[in-house]
């Protein structure tokens, strides 16, 4: 099924919008100006639970430039959907504190801006309940988990193996709410013309986006317009319409004006996702030889009263290791809380924290390396479905891994390597991540000077899409890079599924290698003689996706880290972080080395850092700018490096690539956890790892 | 209020909100959307011009105070079409993902390469009184007021490393 020729694919070709963001030219959502334009600014919930009794929008009215401000005594009616968080400002409810209820529009950002912060809301306060606990009384057993997963699955009998294993590991693993953070916060500029809408959109799928808000507006598809060509990151929480990109497009319609609204960084801890908090209980029956006899992990997590966004916390564990015994589980609590969504590999980067932490555990129970455990426990086939895995190359990670690390001869004692104030230890995790493919579509056009144009409402948020792509078209139009213009990041182009769940390559690349197909043949067909217009081909994979043979497909990856932990303070560095990946074929060797080291130096940040705290007294998140949660900077980053091995599969798609957005980020800060008990001895089960955990 | 706002070079008179930042005056006045806004509150560097060649968050610069300045932002940095030596290594090195933290870097790296020109120490530097040594753990230590959030960091480093030689 591999089709596609190396020739530019495969070869370490420079961005080709590097010029435009280097110089400051390349524009992002926020810096359109239609004529006319007017600023939003939304005020958001200062209470978690109850209802607005009133808005006095006559008071701000007075004040130098503002034209209205919306809530819902004012707002128009939005055509009902099933989505809860899209309805702004269609109820007097408040579900979360931070919700937005109403916004104002004035001419310039000062004036929206002043008087956002004067308008008075008068609340009828209700208690609220934000603390997510795993004996929590409303846990439930969602329908399924994100995005189809069977919520529960179990194969023999775990119970019995647990209790008569050799061997057992308990254990009860914790991570924080995290927030996506993108640097780029969040951002519209909406403009209407009579019935039709223009949305210049940070988002990471054009016609997803369409086609969300065209109804609640009661307005078809194609009267929208959706324009995002460059995007500054974002890591699922622009994977679908926030609740800005409605209040945007409503307040344009409702004062007959382009309205500009960004979201500011501090509202991004409320309005625009984040990754839940889980707690997890991993148990791991093995014998004496470290062979596993029964894997059982169970997640808790939490979502908001008005949406279910249930996280595949413990799908990789179905995946990674044989065992004649097992199960997964999920349940879920509704709480006062902001909606939990997509964040940088969701389910799998948490479920493995905890997965490969255990894995250390048994690993020590039983004495036996690391990464040795892990080979020693590698399936034949997917353990869970029994189908043959399309290709699995764990095992290559892990010693390719363990030689450029230099990981043999490693002591296995713990808190015994000292280096001045420093202890220093190493640990190893896996990492894992689905190969997914979605239907799009693509047109291919040839014009007469030799240049070709592609098209596909592909996004690129920084990931090298537009790179990737217009390699990939040069060699199926047998022709050179610089010869192929590819255009996305709009709506008005064939639609294509979001730059999500690391598929983009996947589901685009083969869109595009069809249209390219099709077009090379019709112009072989007629001898290269060209029509005055050029010529055109379409392709729409929806049939060649729904027709691929079932196979579980998965990339793969090993994580080595090297920490030193300061016995004074407690502060914990990691020296070193090496990744080994098995993840298809590498379309472009320089994007993606960046893709995995930005996905592992989220995960070294996941690791040490990240934590949106919930205050339980006003019931949100505490933590709300980069100030306080703390990202990695660039000190924090020292020595990085990721690498993959060759990894020829014929079953994906026609490049043969699997997908590299997330997989960097998972098993990264197992690894970390790994290490720091290897060098101190003490096992961090809770993350962030941060150093009140470690002085005792 | 009215001021002479000189930016890379051009003069701009102009009426400014005495409430208003470096910042939101570039972006939604002069239309010079290079500096990016990343958090409004010079938490994340992506603001980061150069006000009279040094450093500065546009986010936390009032424009009324910017009268007869010279500021250059990520549009100036280039020598009419042919880019800086630090914009060509940004994209040598991939130092960049989604490119918008890159305004902010590459006017920091400019102004903190013209710092340890003039022998600025940092808090990594081991001997205060001698001239620093632009190694990797200076870069990385002087650069981390600009985050980024793809994490770029490490070929950012390599970029500032190579031009700053
Ligand atoms: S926008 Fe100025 S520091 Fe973040
Ligand atoms: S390149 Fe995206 S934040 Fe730095």
């Amino acid at each position: 099924m591999t089709t596609v020729d190396m020739r530019y694919t495969g070869s370490a070709l420079d961005r080709v919008e590097g010029l435009e963001k280097v110089t400051g030219r390349a524009r992002y959502a926020f810096e359109n100006f239609p004529a006319d334009l007017v600023y939003a600014v939304p005020v958001q919930a200062a209470i978690a639970r109850g209802e607005i009794r009133a808005v006095d929008v006559d008071a701000v009215l007075e004040h130098p430039g503002v034209i209205a401000a919306i809530w819902y005594g004012n707002a128009p009616r939005l055509v009902p959907s099933d989505n809860a968080d899209l309805a702004v400002f269609q109820s007097r409810r408040v579900a979360y504190r931070g919700q937005y209820i109403a916004v104002v529009v004035a001419e310039t950002y000062e004036e929206a801006k002043e008087a956002a912060r004067l308008l008075r809301v008068e609340y009828a306060a209700e208690d609220h309940d934000v603390r997510l606990r795993a004996d929590h009384p409303n846990m439930y057993r969602p329908e399924k988990v994100n995005p189809n997963y069977p919520t529960d699955t179990e194969h023999g009998d775990p119970d019995t193996a647990l209790t008569v294993a050799p061997v057992l590991v308990d254990a009860t693993y914790s991570t924080p709410a995290e927030h996506n953070n993108p640097m780029e916060p969040h951002a519209t500029v909406a403009e209407w013309d009579g019935d039709a809408l223009t949305l210049y959109d940070s988002t990471q799928g054009a016609s997803g986006v369409r086609d969300t808000v065209a109804p609640l507006f009661g307005v078809p598809p194609a009267n929208v317009r959706v324009i995002s060509p460059h995007v500054g990151g974002g890591f699922g929480s622009k994977g679908g319409p926030s609740p800005y990109v409605i209040i945007a497009a409503l307040a344009a319609r409702h004062v007959g004006r382009p309205v500009k609204l960004a979201v500011t960084r501090q509202q991004m801890f409320a309005v625009t996702g984040y990754r839940t908090p889980t707690i997890q209980r991993v148990r791991l029956g093995a014998n004496a030889d470290g062979r596993l006899t029964a894997i059982v992990h169970d997640a808790f997590e939490q979502s908001s009263t008005i949406t279910e966004f249930a996280e595949q916390t413990t799908t990789p564990t179905r995946i990674m290791y044989a065992a004649p015994h097992r199960r997964t589980t999920h349940r879920l609590v509704r709480l006062d809380v902001p909606t939990p969504s997509w964040m940088r590999a969701p389910g799998e980067c948490p479920g493995m924290f905890a997965l490969e932490s255990a894995m250390d555990e048994l690993a020590i129970a039983c004495q036996i390396d690391p990464v040795e455990l892990r080979i020693r426990n590698e399936p034949d086939a997917d353990p869970e479905s029994g189908l043959p895995f399309s290709s699995r190359n764990l095992v290559a990670c892990l010693r390719e891994g363990a030689r450029r690390f230099g990981w043999a001869d490693r002591d296995p004692a713990p808190g015994v390597r000292r280096r001045d104030r420093l202890l220093i230890g190493t640990g190893v995790a896996a990492s894992t991540y689905p190969v997914y493919r979605r239907p799009s579509q693509a047109t291919a056009q040839a014009h007469r000077d030799g240049r070709f144009t592609v098209r596909i409402a592909a996004a690129d948020i920084g990931t090298g899409a537009r790179t990737v792509l217009t390699q990939i078209a040069a060699d199926t139009l047998r022709t050179s890079p610089d010869q192929v213009l590819v255009e996305i990041g709009d709506s008005a182009l064939p639609a294509a599924s979001l730059a999500g769940g690391s598929m983009g390559t996947a589901s685009w690349g083969t869109a595009v290698v069809r249209a390219c197909e099709a077009l090379v043949e019709g112009l072989d067909r007629r001898d290269g003689d060209l029509p005055a217009a050029g010529m055109e081909s379409s392709a729409d994979t929806t049939e060649e996706i729904g027709a691929q043979r079932r196979l579980s497909r998965h990339a793969f990856g090993a994580q080595f880290a090297e920490v030193g932990v300061d016995t004074d303070t407690g502060e914990t560095r990691v020296l070193r972080l090496l990744g080994v990946f098995a993840a298809g074929r590498i379309i472009n060797p320089k994007t993606a080395r960046s893709q995995f080291i930005g996905g592992m130096t989220m995960g070294l940040s996941m690791a040490l850092f990240e934590e949106s705290i919930m205050d339980l007294e006003f019931g949100d998140y505490l933590n709300r700018d980069l100030a306080q949660y703390h990202v990695a900077a660039c000190a924090d980053v020292r020595d990085i490096e990721a690498l993959w091995v060759e990894e020829d599969d014929p079953h994906l798609n026609p490049m043969g690539t699997k997908g590299i957005g997330e997989i960097g980020i998972v098993g990264t800060a197992a690894a970390v956890a790994n290490a720091v008990h290897h060098a101190t001895g003490v096992r961090i089960r809770d993350l962030p790892i941060r150093l009140d955990k470690l002085m005792r | 209020m009215d001021v002479q706002l000189s930016v890379n070079q051009d003069q701009h008179p102009i009426t400014v909100d005495t409430r208003e930042t470096l910042l939101d005056t570039l972006r939604e006045q002069l239309d010079l959307t290079g500096a990016k806004k990343g958090c409004d509150h010079g938490q994340c560097g992506a603001c980061t011009v150069l006000v009279d060649g040094r450093r500065v968050k546009s986010c936390l610069a009032l424009t009324v105070t910017m009268d007869d300045r010279e500021i250059t932002t990520v549009e100036g940095l280039a020598d009419g079409d042919t880019p800086h030596p630090l914009q060509a290594g940004f994209i040598e090195h991939d130092a960049f993902q989604c490119g918008y933290c890159t305004p902010g870097q590459l006017c920091s790296s400019v102004g903190m390469l013209a710092e340890f020109a003039a022998g600025w120490p940092s808090v990594v530097t081991p001997d205060v009184s001698a001239a620093p040594h632009l190694d990797e753990g200076e870069i990385r230590e002087r650069m981390s007021g600009n985050l980024c959030r793809c994490g770029a960091y490490v070929n950012i480093v390599a970029a500032i490393g190579q031009a700053g030689r």
